[in-house]
């Protein structure tokens, strides 16, 4: 068993290199804590699609349903499905030796995915399956090449025939008034339930609740940093006074 | 009150203490802005030490725990992560004010007699400080803390002879383990720290005996008036205090500018690899250590041939530790007959300027990935670097030096 994980491992240190190596561009996007309408279908995108495989065991249930403003009972029927007590930390009930039978390595906790790799790989990445027959589960990633990861949204996004196109600006074409690539995948292999426009908003949504977690605190540091820097500031000011009132008289 | 002062003062000399080191200490009157760095030095030890404290109540040192430790103070701990970002930034920050309080050192010649000794503590100063920062940086237990710890103590093993089972010994293991990251806490928490402050106290007294340099590097204590006070000279408190009073609102405001709205300042104070949990199987693609340490690392790198039969790595860590070692024999290697720069000749001044670039240049190339390129400008700056302090007893004594000034010149 070990000797079989290890070999796995070995099969898949490339594919680590090369994510950990970037050089693929990518869509970039800013993300924003303030916005809860974002952050609420972020959390029920990652808690129905993501928590199967992917805990989040640095973080608790409790602490999301407040910042998100989620009343704790509406949040424990809904988006809890392990049976968790609400104060409890975003653990799942995937073993890990198992996950890496299934998958080749187990799917890593994401409590601070975006923090490691970035809030627009993240985006990107999730936005970049598309169909390969040569991978043992049928799709392959442009981000993330030979990842060990199924398109767990293909119900959502459908299914990219070819490599998407990610990275690439949406553009208008002088002539014919075209759009073109306002939808990163030019062709489906399976159609999905949401439109581009609609798939690339939720991931955002995901990619924004996921950027809150790495960071929960980042809207009430920056929120009291301004005072900070405003106390400072005045400190500043009687300081200088009493530092000239002082030296005044030296020559 | 003023009993209670003499009541015990009548068993411990704290009157006398006092006057001595603030209220009739004589300082220059002419520090400029080269001369905050020292009190902020100490301000923000203050910082490490406080923060240090509290963090060290909730932070689990064992490896199984320690990276999920730092994740609860960051979420679940009252005000964790402003304690942890006020300790991962005063790092920095501590680097950042030593670095330009050598620098200032430097400038002005405060190493020269009679300050020698205050030069050699302040370098075990720095030597400790890089001690302790390497070890802090163990105990969050991310992908770049284990495997930069891993880089610098294999580092040992480069030594002929002993240097296997120095690394071993170090580690306490043949890997990065549990067993390293509880005793580098016990020495980054306690061991270190007291030494620091034993030093810290040694570099103060011994300034407050000599008494400080100035901008002009002249002496002046040379020029006292009737009452036996130097003419140029300023009791510290409260001049002094009330004038760092103003550095210290200045660095405050842009260490908190970092603190509150750029905690991992692009990856430079807080590594990205960090953020994943140690693993000894996943070696990171690119390995760097923190910024403060990667001039001496690009030193390391860039030493690439085999010499006298011994690999290149040693001669790397000879090569670092030379680095370090030769700052502290530059009290006798300046021979000029002036302090301050503003007296020495052109040499002189064009020689620090190259040292200092080279500095900076080789703390860029130690945080990028090394290329055949990059490799041989490391290799140059590397020489340039150790040719400041060898050259050093040569350009001091050939250059014309300008005339120093009776008295301070403001």
């Amino acid at each position: 068993m070990r000797k079989l994980i290890f070999g796995l491992f070995i099969v898949f240190l490339p594919a680590l290199g090369l994510a950990a190596g970037g050089g693929v561009t990518l869509d970039h996007i800013e993300t924003d804590h303030t916005n809860k309408e974002s952050l609420q279908r972020g959390v029920a995108l990652f808690s129905n699609y993501c928590m199967g495989c992917h805990s989040m065991e640095y973080a608790r249930y409790k602490r999301v349903a407040d910042d998100l403003d989620i009343p704790a009972e509406l949040y424990e029927e809904n988006l809890i499905f392990t049976g968790a007590k609400i104060g409890e930390l975003m653990k799942n009930s995937m073993s890990k030796d198992m996950a890496a039978d299934w998958f080749g390595a187990p799917p890593p906790d994401l409590t601070l995915e975006t923090r490691l790799r970035g809030e627009s790989w993240v985006y990107s990445y999730l936005r970049g399956f598309y169909q390969d027959d040569s991978r043992p589960l049928g799709v392959n990633n442009v981000v993330f090449p030979n990842v060990g990861m199924p398109h767990v949204m293909v119900g959502l996004q459908g299914l990219c025939a070819v490599e998407p196109h990610i990275g690439v600006e949406a553009s208008v074409e002088p002539l014919s008034g075209n759009i073109n690539n306002a939808d990163a995948c030019p062709e489906y292999a399976i159609e999905g339930s949401m439109s581009a426009g609609e798939f690339d908003q939720a991931m955002y949504d995901l990619t924004n609740f996921m950027s809150y977690m790495a960071d929960p605190v980042r809207v009430e540091r920056e929120r009291l940093g301004i005072f900070v820097l405003i106390f400072v500031a005045i400190f500043f000011v009687f300081a200088y006074l009493l530092n000239r009132e002082y030296w005044k008289d030296v020559h | 009150m003023q009993k209670f002062i003499q009541w015990v003062d009548e068993r411990l000399p704290v009157v006398e203490a006092w006057n001595k080191h603030l209220g009739k200490y004589y300082a220059p009157k002419n520090f400029n802005i080269w001369y905050f760095f020292g009190s902020l030095a100490m301000l923000v030890l203050v910082n490490q030490l406080v923060t240090g404290i509290w963090l060290t109540m909730s932070y689990n040192p064992s490896a199984e725990g320690a990276f999920a430790s730092v994740e609860y103070i960051m979420r679940d701990v009252e005000w964790g992560w402003l304690l942890r970002y006020l300790h991962s930034t005063g790092a920095s920050a501590f680097f950042v004010v030593v670095y330009l309080h050598m620098f200032r050192g430097l400038m002005y010649g405060s190493y020269q007699k009679p300050r020698e000794l205050i030069w050699i503590f302040g370098m075990l100063i720095y030597l400790v400080l890089m001690a302790e920062a390497f070890m802090g940086y163990l105990l969050p237990w991310g992908q770049m803390s284990y495997w930069g710890a891993q880089v610098i103590v294999n580092l040992f093993g480069a030594i002929p002879v002993i240097g296997e089972d120095l690394s071993l010994w170090i580690r306490g293991d043949y890997l990065i383990s549990g067993i390293t990251l509880n005793r580098f806490f016990a020495l980054h928490v306690v061991a270190l720290p007291i030494v620091l402050l034993g030093l810290v106290v040694l570099h103060i007294l011994a300034l407050h005996e000599v008494g400080s340099n100035n901008p002009d590097g002249i002496d002046i204590k040379k020029n006292k008036d009737e009452n036996g006070i130097p003419k140029d000279g300023i009791p510290f408190h409260p001049y002094y205090t009330v004038h760092d009073l103003l550095g210290v609102a200045v660095f405050f405001f842009i260490f908190f500018v970092v603190v509150f709205f750029f905690p991992e300042m692009g990856g430079l104070f807080l590594e990205k690899p960090n953020f994943e949990p140690a693993n000894a199987l996943k070696t990171p693609a690119h390995i760097a250590p923190v910024w403060y340490f990667t001039p001496f690392y690009a030193m390391l790198r860039a030493v690439t041939v085999d010499l006298f039969g011994l690999p290149a790595k040693f001669w790397g860590v000879v090569v670092m530790g030379g680095a370090i070692a030769i700052l502290f024999v530059l009290p006798w290697l300046d021979k000029s007959p002036v302090r301050s720069m503003r007296y020495k000749g052109w040499l002189s001044k064009i020689a620090l300027a190259i040292f200092a670039v080279s500095f900076v240049v080789l703390g860029y190339l130690g945080l990028v990935p090394a290329t055949a390129g990059r490799t041989t400008v490391a290799q140059i700056l590397t020489v340039l670097y150790f040719l400041y302090f060898i050259l050093m007893p040569f350009y001091t004594r050939m250059e014309k030096t300008k005339p120093v000034p009776e008295r301070v010149t403001g």
